[in-house]
């Protein structure tokens, strides 16, 4: 909990406020875990209702373990009208899982997001923070295998 | 203030590469670096300089490189490109045509980015540094005359001439409802209350907007220079940046840009040694659209949840901590140096009679030159559409333009020669918004677009009030009916009774402008509404309920691409004779379609569907 103090401490200097803490949990873990946040709560005399509310409110934050790889599908207009929902249906498929979810072995997490901003590359899907701008159904085929090709050597 | 522009100078040459999100992602990073090593391996380091600028605009055609100082514009340069680049244009001293601009339909390229149709109509105000200077460096900023507003207001304007020059000007908020900028420094300078906090709202949620990343990331100065004017004018000594956590790059040039003020003394205290202290802290947003509204977005910046609340007390009363806050968005902050710097009359000159100055439109969906474009307002749609945006790719027809994102609506064809401003574009059902101009082609489907608008807002709505919550979801619901081929002619009628009350009742700006993507298209479209519900029939081919894919036996010669990529076996026949879809089977997922090899192209989409 070394870690969490820490950031805990930068919340008492008021650095950060509750939703950058949450978000500074999420870069360390990944996901937001019960335990931490309970700990977070306890320490700091902040409701745990309180902490669950920012934790749902705000999409950004996820309460169960995300993938070794995220893979976010924009959603955005420029995205939907030049064909992201065929790309997403494709992913879903593909990895068997829904959007939000995670796959059973913990490989991948699909997410889909509202708007990236680079609506020239429309339809974007980012894997671990990197873009694949104008994407299709076959680029998502070909982008899977790549990562799993990989998954292979390692 | 110390001037850099020698330092500019000292270079034969400079290629500047543009390091937006768009460009980045098709790796200009990586053409930057191989650039960097072909120009010392032929030994030109001191005579050449390769910048990483923000966004150029033109996001379509990136990886863009500039070469000035003739501003030659090359295009879609890869790594593979970068010793021809260098050959021809820094060692032979002669323009790279492979790597030229070529319009749509044209034969000839466009050397120099002035005479390109997307460069040419434009006029630069807030994007006045893209693509010339290095984000990350303070000093090419101050070189191009930055910072000289504020050291004006500090050394010869009181903060009250400073907001009477600003309401002079006409500037009105660029985040989309368009109060006048000085009326609102105003009421939030004479509140009554200390300290007073100023903001600068960048959690641009629109979908298909992405002007203020693209500021940001471009040219984060002029932001903080804005800011710093407005705080002095105001009187505020602390200001906040609230920054989308899907914007990764702009946060980081922000945090550079901010640590760079500092270091030279224009944040802090003592500002240019007057008396003037301001300071600013970002605040990352954490993916939520209703932050973007300022009662919200205060909360979030308070550490609560974002939910927004009844207005007044306006935020220039009681805002972010129970004191007189003034939120304005990136693009009216990075308006402001340029106002204090060129004067009032010169901004009001540019414009319409009630909108003056410039206004940044992302130019995106179905669009030859996809881009971020600034035009002076009162200029029409069809000017940007075909003059800048070169039009509809593929030869299709233009069916609408969707503007403000979610809260905006759809204008159709008959109004394409409407003079964009505040108030025309409200006078058609939608509105400005923060800019986001998505171009919709024949292949759009109106009833789908409002269902996909509507679906947003109904999943952002943050709940609060019952009007937004319940009724957008009832209207996701009717269109959803609709779409699936379910829809009762009733429909139309109980669309638009609750699309206008939800307008009237809900608490903040995303209920009350949420049902005009639906009723703008009731209005323009109503066609497709009813041959959706009446007929089953949906006349773009999109609703995926509506719709059949068959194969076309003239067309179809057997080559099996098909039939190897459908997902659950629908497609059979014997190799080199015609394939067929079993329709039972066939789940719509469209990947015969688009693995039909081109010149076959024997996949159609009928409607209605056939089962």
């Amino acid at each position: 909990m070394q870690i969490i103090d820490k950031i805990i401490k930068r919340f008492k200097e008021k650095e950060i406020d509750l939703i950058q803490l949450l978000h500074e949990i999420q870069n360390e873990y990944n996901y937001l875990p019960q335990d931490v946040l309970e700990y977070v709560s306890r320490t700091l005399h902040i409701p745990f209702s309180k902490i669950y509310s920012i934790a749902t409110f705000f999409t950004a934050f996820s309460l169960t373990p995300r993938g070794k790889h995220v893979c976010t599908v924009c959603m955005g207009t420029a995205c939907h009208v030049r064909g992201a929902p065929g790309v997403l249906s494709r992913l879903e498929e593909r990895l068997g899982i829904k959007a939000g979810e995670t796959t059973k072995d913990k490989q991948f997490t699909l997410e889909s997001v509202n708007c990236l901003g680079a609506c020239a590359l429309a339809p974007i899907v980012v894997i671990d923070g990197e873009y694949h701008g104008q994407t299709t159904v076959n680029k998502v085929d070909k982008l899977l295998e790549k990562y799993a090709k990989e998954e292979r050597e390692d | 203030m110390p001037k850099k522009k020698e330092k500019i100078k000292g270079y034969r040459l400079d290629l500047l590469i543009c390091a937006g999100t768009g460009c980045v992602s098709n790796r200009s990073f990586i053409v930057k670096e191989a650039l960097e090593k072909e120009i010392c391996r032929r030994g030109l380091q001191d005579e050449v300089r390769v910048i990483a600028t923000g966004c150029q605009g033109f996001c379509e055609r990136g990886p863009i490189v500039i070469a000035q100082p003739d501003a030659i514009f090359y295009q879609r340069v890869t790594e593979k490109d970068v010793p021809y680049l260098v050959e021809e244009h820094l060692i032979k001293g002669r323009p790279a045509k492979k790597l030229m601009y070529v319009p749509e339909k044209e034969a000839l390229p466009i050397p120099k980015m002035s005479d390109i149709g997307f460069f040419k109509h434009q006029r630069l105000i807030v994007l006045r540094n893209r693509g010339r200077l290095d984000p990350e460096n303070i000093e090419e900023y101050i070189a191009f005359d930055g910072y000289q507003a504020l050291q004006k207001v500090l050394t010869s304007m009181s903060p009250e001439q400073v907001i009477t020059e600003i309401k002079k000007s006409g500037l009105r908020g660029r985040g989309g409802a368009g109060f006048l900028t000085g009326l609102k420094w105003e009421l939030c300078r004479s509140a009554a209350e200390h300290p007073k906090y100023i903001i600068c709202n960048g959690d641009e949620g629109d979908p298909g907007a992405f002007m203020d990343r693209s500021v940001l990331e471009a040219d984060p100065h002029s932001v903080i220079e804005g800011m710093l004017i407005g705080a002095y004018a105001i009187g505020a000594q602390k200001g906040f940046i609230y920054v989308r956590k899907e914007y990764p790059l702009a946060v980081k040039r922000i945090h550079i840009a901010l640590k760079q003020a500092i270091d030279y003394g224009l944040l802090g205290n003592n500002i240019l040694g007057t008396e003037f202290n301001f300071f600013i802290d970002v605040v990352q947003g954490a993916g939520a659209f209703v932050c973007g509204e300022e009662t919200a977005l205060m909360a979030a910046i308070e550490g609560r949840v974002g939910r927004p609340r009844t207005r007044p007390p306006y935020p220039v009363e009681k805002g972010l901590w129970g004191k007189p806050t003034n939120i304005n968005n990136v693009e009216t902050w990075a308006n402001v140096p340029v106002i204090i710097m060129r004067g009032a009359d010169w901004f009001s000159s540019i414009g319409t009679e009630k909108s003056k100055g410039t206004k940044i439109f992302s130019l995106v969906g179905k669009i030859n030159n996809t881009g971020l474009v600034e035009v002076p307002m009162g200029i029409s749609l069809r000017e940007i559409i075909y003059d800048i945006g070169g039009g509809i790719p593929n030869n299709k027809e233009f069916k609408a333009v969707q503007t403000g994102g979610p809260s905006g609506g759809c204008i159709p064809k008959e109004h394409l020669d409407l003079p964009i401003d505040y108030e025309s574009l409200s006078a058609v059902g939608s509105m400005m918004g923060s800019g986001g101009m998505i171009v919709m082609d024949e292949d759009t489907c109106m009833v789908d677009v409002a269902r996909y608008f509507l679906n947003f807002t109904q999943q952002e709505s943050c709940g609060k009030c019952v009007p937004c919550r319940l009724g957008t979801k009832q209207m996701v619901e009717i269109l959803n009916r609709i779409v699936e081929g379910n829809g009762k002619e009733e429909d139309i009628d109980l669309l638009e009774t609750i699309g206008k009350n939800v307008k009237l009742a809900s608490l903040c700006g995303l209920g009350q402008t949420a049902p005009n993507p639906v009723l703008t298209t009731i209005r323009y479209f109503k066609n497709e509404y009813i041959a959706h519900i009446k007929e089953k029939r949906c006349p773009a081919l999109v609703c995926k309920a509506l719709i059949s894919y068959v194969i076309d036996p003239e067309l179809c010669t057997g080559c099996v691409a098909c039939a190897k990529n459908c997902p659950t076996k629908a497609i059979t026949g014997e190799p080199k004779k015609v394939y067929k879809i079993d329709q039972q089977k066939c789940i719509k997922c469209g990947i015969c379609l688009t693995v039909c090899p081109p010149k076959f192209n024997a996949i159609k989409k009928v409607s209605p569907a056939l089962v």
